[in-house]
């Protein structure tokens, strides 16, 4: 379990699965990542579907809602001509445990190529993957990872600074529920970044400078210097009194606007993984800023980063062995 | 309107023109902040300290200035009480801000923090705004006031911590009521690292404290459900652990008893960013003064036994009690002339913090200059305030008492609306003679 398998194509990418981007190597996402750029300029074209994946089946396995992952999944798949379904099961009414891993037995038997699986508890995916022959794409677990929003990420970033090695990047809001930074602080880091998280101390979650990040308290003291800003969804359950006070007050010292924008690099590119709140954690006049704001950019560029991890992914695994179980992410 | 009791003089000088310059003669200068204890002179320019020492206006006094000659009395700062209840919004029919703003200035006291245990609680920014317009309103001493920690001191969910502070609150708590649920405490005490605020809490687990007085073998006999030391220790003990846990600052007030004051030394030996705070009747009295259910030393927490009362007392010797605080508690005679389960729980204590106060020094328990810190510029710094120094350029906010006079304390005579004091006629030694906010005087005692 320990040793990476040999590369077992001739890919830069050896890993069965997709589960998460700790543990992946500089050279693997940089490999992803040259593979997603190049179906920007595809995606951009009017006839944008290719054959790749002709034959190949792509389950997307949803336990939880969701409408852009799901559909920029769904995309991917069909522009390289795989079969898409989607799975949207209703978690509130099924067993865990058990029932999960029966449901990934049932799939498995309709050998599909690549599960792709979001699931509200973290693990599942890594639990799942243990369970089916297929390659398994982590669109989402818990608090995990979701390794495919920093790769998006990681490629809007590449494609405006030409790298990321030695940016500062500040990810700032609910860190201690997001799976997004996790992600992005393990590929940041392994790529050279400096990472921060700014939050009020409820929202971080404990030691997370052993992530390899520095965390701050104070938001202009925190984006000082930065060369990305990172903002994070808040759920509105949370700033009810638990982890936070008020939606006002959460605005006031961690909302982004163009006051507290200030404080980073004039140039600084805005990030948001959606869907947004305006005016809770970030300010309109700053999300729709077309000079600083990449979201919509990357919208745009999941679609391509999940086509290079589908093509990656769904290699023809027959006959080369079946115990990689070494994803990225254990 | 309350009637100034004609004792004294209350805001007799209603204002200090801005640059009005007045020397302080013949004093003796205490500054607990640095130390210093000479006779000499002080002068006010407006609203600060000009210049003191003893060389200041040795030779002499210039033409045209006011003189006040202080007859070889104490000058010190005005007095920074961080416990106080106005009940001010809501139960105005006990005190109000300015009755106890009264009270204050006859006590020396020039700088005051209200607890936020009102009617409404202080738990929003009009509240905070409410209290602070009030008190330039009545324009004696200087009121500043908590927030609360949960919404409507509930416990439950956080206040805007960061908002309110913005508009003026100077520290945290909900008051009577410690934050029972240990991850809401834990959640605060993180929070507000966020602005390096001060969490205080009046550390009593509410499940075991629900007694009327202390329990032992005197609650027993009087057939009152007691409430035991182990109430307090256990929730600084609780405390002290999510200190460690969130690295938050916390402050723990009313501190009673012997096992909490061990505690909270040893957290302050580790490190721990904690501080405490007492009222002058946790050192001065037992549990006896409630024989004979006497319903005017009912107070939350209870009286304690000789023995906590004793490590009380040693303990703000020692510096290990950071604080003396009043905790002004006015009640109306309807709500302690009742059956001693019924009655209210207080005691007034703006205008009997300092003679009470200043018992362990003539009992040659302490210094006068430690004394003197616990109540000025150690809780001034608690609750992240500049007042309490005798220092140039500071603020002209000054007490003038005389150390010596023997005297009776008499709660008839008090200027707060309430008069629950267990310490009629209790005789002290110590009393105000004059106290000065901003340069100006606002309360003067007769000869």
């Amino acid at each position: 379990m320990s040793a990476r398998p040999e590369p077992l194509l001739k890919t830069g990418f050896p890993h069965r699965h997709l589960l998460g981007t700790e543990g992946l190597s500089a050279a693997e996402i940089t490999f992803l990542l040259d593979r997603a750029d190049s179906y920007v300029e595809v995606n951009r074209q009017a006839d944008k579907k290719s054959a790749v994946l002709r034959g190949r089946t792509v389950i997307n396995l949803f336990f939880e809602s969701s409408t852009r992952t799901r559909t920029s999944f769904e995309l991917a798949g069909k522009r390289l001509g795989a079969d898409v379904i989607n799975m949207s099961v209703a978690w509130s009414s099924i067993k865990k445990g058990e029932t999960l891993i029966d449901t990934a037995m049932t799939l498995n038997a309709m050998h599909p190529d690549v599960l792709v699986v979001r699931h509200p508890d973290s693990g599942a995916s890594k639990l799942l993957s243990e369970k089916v022959t297929c390659a398994v794409i982590n669109a989402g677990d818990g608090s995990h990872e979701h390794p495919t929003q920093a790769l998006l990420d990681a490629l809007t970033i590449r494609r405006r600074r030409g790298s990321l090695a030695g940016l500062t990047v500040a990810i700032c809001g609910d860190v201690l529920h997001s799976r997004v930074a996790r992600s992005n602080i393990h590929l940041l880091n392994t790529m050279g970044a400096r990472v921060r998280v700014i939050a009020p101390p409820t929202l971080l979650p404990a030691e997370v400078e052993r992530l390899g990040v520095e965390s701050f308290f104070d938001m202009r003291r925190g984006l000082e210097g930065c060369d990305i800003v990172m903002m994070l969804r808040l759920q509105t359950e949370r700033m009810q009194g638990s982890f936070v006070p008020s939606i006002r007050e959460y605005f006031r010292f961690f909302g982004l606007d163009r006051d507290k924008l200030t404080a980073a690099k004039p140039d600084a590119l805005i990030m948001h993984p959606g869907p947004m709140n305006r005016g809770v954690e970030i300010d309109s006049e700053v999300a729709d800023d077309i000079d600083r704001s990449v979201i919509r950019e990357q919208v745009e560029m999941g679609v391509a980063v999940r086509m290079a991890c589908l093509e990656t992914l769904s290699r023809d695994w027959h006959g080369v062995g079946q115990g990689g179980n070494g994803g990225g992410a254990q | 309107m309350n009637p100034v009791p004609p004792l004294a003089k209350v805001g007799a000088k209603a204002t200090a023109k801005a640059s009005e310059v007045v020397a302080y003669v013949n004093a003796r200068l205490l500054d607990p902040a640095s130390g210093l204890d000479c006779r000499g002179a002080l002068v006010t320019e407006g609203p600060r300290i000009a210049e003191l020492g003893p060389e200041v206006l040795a030779d002499g006094t210039p033409e045209g200035l006011s003189v006040v000659d202080c007859e070889g009395h104490c000058l010190a700062p005005g007095l920074v009480d961080m416990r106080v209840h106005l009940r001010e919004p809501g139960e105005e029919h006990k005190e109000t801000i300015q009755t106890a703003s009264w009270a204050a200035a006859a006590g020396g006291v020039t700088t005051l923090v209200a607890l936020p245990n009102t009617e409404p609680v202080i738990d929003d920014v009009a509240g905070v705004e409410f209290v602070a317009r009030r008190a330039r309103d009545v324009k004696l001493v200087k009121v500043f006031t908590y927030g609360s920690v949960t919404r409507g001191a509930e416990g439950k969910e956080l206040t805007e911590l960061g908002l309110l502070s913005e508009y003026g609150a100077v520290a945290f708590t909900d008051g009577l009521t410690a934050v029972a649920d240990a991850n809401v405490m834990r959640r605060a005490l993180s929070y507000a690292r966020t602005f390096d605020l001060v969490i205080a809490q009046q550390p009593q687990e509410p499940a075991l404290a629900q007694g009327v007085m202390n329990e032992g073998q005197l609650a027993t006999r009087l057939g009152l459900a007691g409430s035991p030391a182990a109430a307090e220790v256990i929730m600084v003990e609780r405390d002290l652990r999510l200190v460690e846990l969130t690295g938050g600052r916390y402050h723990a007030a009313n501190i009673s008893t012997q096992a909490a004051i061990a505690r909270i030394a040893e957290a302050k030996a580790r490190g721990l960013r904690v501080t405490c705070d007492t009222a002058p009747h946790y050192f001065t009295l037992n549990e006896n003064a409630v024989g004979d259910y006497r319903t005017f030393a009912k107070v939350s927490p209870p009286l304690r036994s000789e023995s906590d009362r004793r490590a009380v007392a040693e303990a703000v010797a020692d510096g290990t009690i950071d604080s003396i605080a009043s905790d002004h508690s006015p009640h109306d005679q309807d709500s302690k002339r009742l059956p001693f389960h019924l009655a209210d729980f207080g005691i007034v204590g703006l205008e009997s913090l300092l003679p009470l106060s200043l018992e362990l020094v003539h009992k040659g328990e302490m210094a006068l200059l430690d004394l003197l810190a616990c109540l000025t510029f150690r809780p001034a710094e608690i609750c992240g305030l500049t007042a309490g120094r005798l220092a140039q350029g500071c603020a002209a906010d000054l007490v003038l008492f005389d150390l010596e006079r023997p005297w009776r304390l008499d709660p008839d005579a008090f200027r707060s609306k309430s008069k629950n004091s267990p310490f009629d006629d209790h005789p002290v030694q110590g009393r105000v003679l004059r106290t000065i906010v901003d340069g100006r005087t606002i309360y003067q005692a007769d000869a």
